[in-house]
């Protein structure tokens, strides 16, 4: 059973870097505008050819 | 309803089909209906300068919030982001779907924001500046610290979760008690820092509460937690067999999703009330003694200033005309459909539309006998009168907090006293009943049917804007409709009169230079391409139009001034077409009714409901309207005091009532029901006085609502009864101590998804 000392870790790990990206999703605003982000999805992309992000 | 459904279905507010979706004219926008996403001559339009809302970002830019109506889809987004940002010096713009919000910056200097705001507009999409500053801030933070509690708590949950599981075979199979105390510290260590960074907005409002000198459900909740996570450590230290931290986490997890769930309902609704208000807090362009031109906010007029309304605005504030001559629409304030002449003198409202010409005002804000400060309190009054509503989970908590420790309590003293148990197992039998009593269903039971209804009226054109709404319009037994823009759509129709098609076509074509209503109703009758050029065209406020066609000199509009017999009585409302001075042609005009109006009244009335029609317009046309709708009770030529007076006499018998209206004249009443709906065309006060607004053409989406209302309130019902039956199985496991952590975690996730997926249930219901 020493395989756990390994494994448990791991687990923990993952788990952690997954927490990890949604926080930071969240803090970067991805999940302000849901709405929109559903209908972006549809626009062409000449249009953000010449959208300059902020 | 078959009849009814079709037509609620074209104007569904979220059907991002593509660029189509925007181009039909039955769109309309919550905040204004008549103005439909057609672009407009960009040179024309007449905006308030915005200069008091430009604000300087951190690095040098300027920076302008909007709010954009008439938004729909991704066409909208990508038109007017494609077209900002193909204007020199913009250097972003952002449009927020789920806001309906606009934010663009730009190099201070090298773009004009009054000339930006024009370019969206000339789009199709009205634009309202406003400053983010006055809007709560605090909400979105607050949604996003729930749901940064709620990512941790999920986190902990699978991760204990995935050792509980391991312990719990454990026990049959044979794990030796070193691993077992192993996995429970490893527990711990997860759980333990879950519990004290997600468990806050639960400690939080429980303390509140305990300092307040009451009970809420978040009491029994955050002792269950703290009690389960501590008592979880004390077992580990002593090697013991179980440990509930799989319970603590699991237990905070589920309720934050009903808490999120709730919070977004919240912020949705007040979200749409915030929105109304800035609309209201429109800039208004100040002449000052030298004659210069300031753009000031509303709440910063004074009393005697002098304000400028441009032909197409709305009046700011309450006033006196000192200079021009026009028409005035004071549709929303009165109900009537035709617009008044203003003339210098006299007094304009705040809320009505200035048509046809420019108008000097001076204010008169501090006068109390103004009509909307008589509104105002008027709605004052009737909020006070209004019993607080209490929502049937508040009703429901109130009795469950007290039950719930008493029955923690009696478990602990009954093991003390009547077994030789020891005051450990004691506290762990109480606390078993505390962790399984706990609402987990409950605090999901209501948020999750109300997040469904929501949505799906939102899909039928209905916005629900109070939390409480749909549970009290759920057990309404009497309506109440206004007549003007609510059963009729508010604006006049053309349905007779003396014409040729050539003489129509020539009329039309001259209407179309105005705002007037009857111009529009007249210019709608005919299609635009093909139509003869009108030249010189003149718009005498009060009379009519004036403009010359081939050569010809024509008049549109009252029978003098075309040269008719002023003395005539006309038979309802009229305009004549004149060439070369001699009357040739006459139009009439009736505000129409809703096509499904007859259709849903009767409808209405065959659940049971009593139908009540109460107006200000005058007896002749409101006795005209119930007769055609079949409505025996109604009331003529009714005060905004006389209204509120009809519903507290209803409210009086016991009788539940519906308010439907739109007019400045409802507001009052709208609060004194006990719940109320508008049409997104009412206005901006009534919009944001009443519980639920419906958009498009037709009355239909009243019937909807009642209709998924009473279905969610079942629905929730239904809820609270399975949390129960839960509860009656599980909570004598507790006390006689036989709910072990993994029967906790199994009865827990199992009544949660049961009442979850009851409340998806509503997705389907007719």
């Amino acid at each position: 059973m020493e395989i756990l000392a390994y494994l448990i870790p791991v687990a923990l790990f993952l788990g952690l870097v997954g927490l990890a990206a949604f926080l930071w999703c969240l803090k970067s605003g991805q999940f302000d505008d849901l709405d929109g982000a559903a209908a972006r999805i549809l626009l062409d992309d000449e249009v953000r050819e010449d959208e300059k992000p902020s | 309803m078959n009849a009814v459904e079709p037509a609620t279905k074209a104007s569904q507010p979220l059907d991002a089909g593509g660029a189509d979706c925007c181009d039909a004219g039955a769109l309309a926008s919550f905040t204004t209906a008549q103005s439909g996403p057609t672009p407009v001559d960009e040179n024309t339009i007449a905006i308030s300068d915005p200069s008091t809302f430009v604000s300087q970002t951190p690095d040098g830019l300027a920076r302008l919030n909007l709010f954009v109506e008439n938004l729909h889809c991704a066409a909208c987004i990508g038109k007017i982001e494609g077209r900002l940002a193909n204007v020199p010096g913009v250097v972003s713009a952002r449009v927020n779907m789920s806001t309906r919000r606009l934010v663009i910056t730009w190099r201070d200097g090298e773009a004009d924001a009054g000339d930006l705001m024009r370019k969206v507009h000339a789009l199709g999409y009205p634009v309202t500046p406003f400053d983010p500053a006055e809007l709560a801030g605090a909400e979105n933070r607050e949604d996003k610290r729930l749901l940064s509690a709620m990512a941790v708590a999920g986190f902990a949950a699978a991760n204990v979760m995935l050792l509980s599981v391991s312990v719990w075979s454990g026990h049959a199979g044979d794990m030796g008690e070193g691993t077992r105390t192993l996995f429970h510290w490893i527990s711990a260590l997860i759980a333990l820092p879950a519990v004290a960074y997600a468990g806050q907005p639960f400690f939080k409002s429980a303390l509140g509460a305990l300092r307040g000198g009451g009970l809420n459900m978040d009491v029994p909740i955050s002792l269950a937690v703290l009690l389960a996570a501590g008592m979880s450590v004390f077992q580990t230290a002593e090697g013991a067999e179980h440990a509930y931290f799989d319970a603590s986490v699991s237990l905070l997890f589920f309720l934050l999703i009903g808490r999120y769930l709730d919070h977004r309902a919240r912020a949705r609704a007040r979200s749409a009330a915030t929105h109304l208000l800035a609309l209201q807090a429109r800039a208004a362009t100040v002449v000052d003694d030298s004659g210069a031109q300031h753009a000031v906010r509303i709440h910063d007029i004074d009393e005697g200033m002098m304000v400028l309304v441009a032909a197409g605005e709305r009046v700011p504030v309450d006033g006196t005309v000192i200079d021009g001559r026009s028409d005035i629409d004071t549709q929303l304030l009165s109900g009537e459909t035709l617009p008044k002449l203003a003339a210098p003198g006299e007094k304009v409202f705040a809320g009505t539309l200035n048509l046809t010409a420019p108008l000097r005002v001076r204010t008169t804000v501090r006068a109390d006998a103004t009509l909307l400060s008589e509104i105002v309190k008027l709605m004052e009054m009737a909020e006070q009168g209004r019993a607080r509503y209490v929502r049937l989970a508040d009703r429901v908590a109130r009795i469950y907090a007290p039950v719930v420790h008493i029955l923690a309590a009696a478990t602990f003293a009954g093991w003390i006293f009547f077994t030789d148990a020891g005051w450990q197992a004691s506290l762990m039998a109480a606390i078993a009943v505390l962790i399984i009593t706990c609402p987990c269903a409950l605090g999901l039971a209501v948020p999750a049917v109300q997040v469904v209804a929501s949505s799906r009226l939102l899909r039928a054109g209905v916005l629900v804007k109070a939390a409480d709404a749909l549970e009290r319009l759920s057990g309404i037994d009497t309506v109440v409709f206004d007549k003007t823009g609510t059963l009729t759509l508010g604006h006049p129709e053309l349905v007779g009169g003396e014409f040729t098609d050539a003489q129509k076509a020539m009329a039309a074509a001259l209407a179309r230079h105005s705002r007037h209503p009857l111009s529009r109703a007249l210019a709608q009758t005919v299609p635009a391409d093909g139509e003869a050029l009108v030249a010189d065209v003149h718009e005498e406020p009060g009379c009519g139009l004036e403009g010359v066609i081939d050569g010809k000199r024509i008049r549109l509009g009252s029978r003098a001034w075309c040269g008719g017999d002023a003395s005539a009585v006309p038979s309802g409302t009229e305009i004549c077409l004149a060439v070369d001075g001699a009357p040739v042609a006459t139009f009439r005009f009736e505000d129409a009714l809703r096509a499904d109006s007859r259709d849903v009244i009767a409808a209405l009335r065959k659940q049971g409901m009593r139908i009540e029609l109460l107006s200000g317009d005058t007896e002749h046309a409101v006795a005209r309207a119930a007769e055609e709708l079949g409505i025996d009770t109604w009331q003529a030529q009714c005060l905004p005091a006389g209204k509120t007076a009809r519903l507290e006499e209803l409210a009086q018998d016991g009788r539940r009532v519906l308010m439907v209206g739109d007019g400045l004249n409802d507001a009052p009443s709208l609060v004194a029901a006990h719940v109320s709906m508008s049409p997104a065309s009412a206005a901006d006060v009534s919009q944001t006085a009443a519980d639920l607004l419906f958009q498009g053409a037709a009355l239909g989406p009243v019937l909807t609502a009642i209709r998924v209302a009473r279905a969610s309130t079942r629905l929730v019902k239904q809820n609270f009864a399975l949390a129960f039956i839960y509860n009656t199985i599980a909570v004598p496991l507790a006390i006689s101590g036989l709910a072990t952590p993994l029967v906790a975690a199994v009865a827990m996730s199992s009544s949660s998804i049961v009442v979850t997926l009851n409340a998806l249930r509503l997705r389907w219901t007719n």
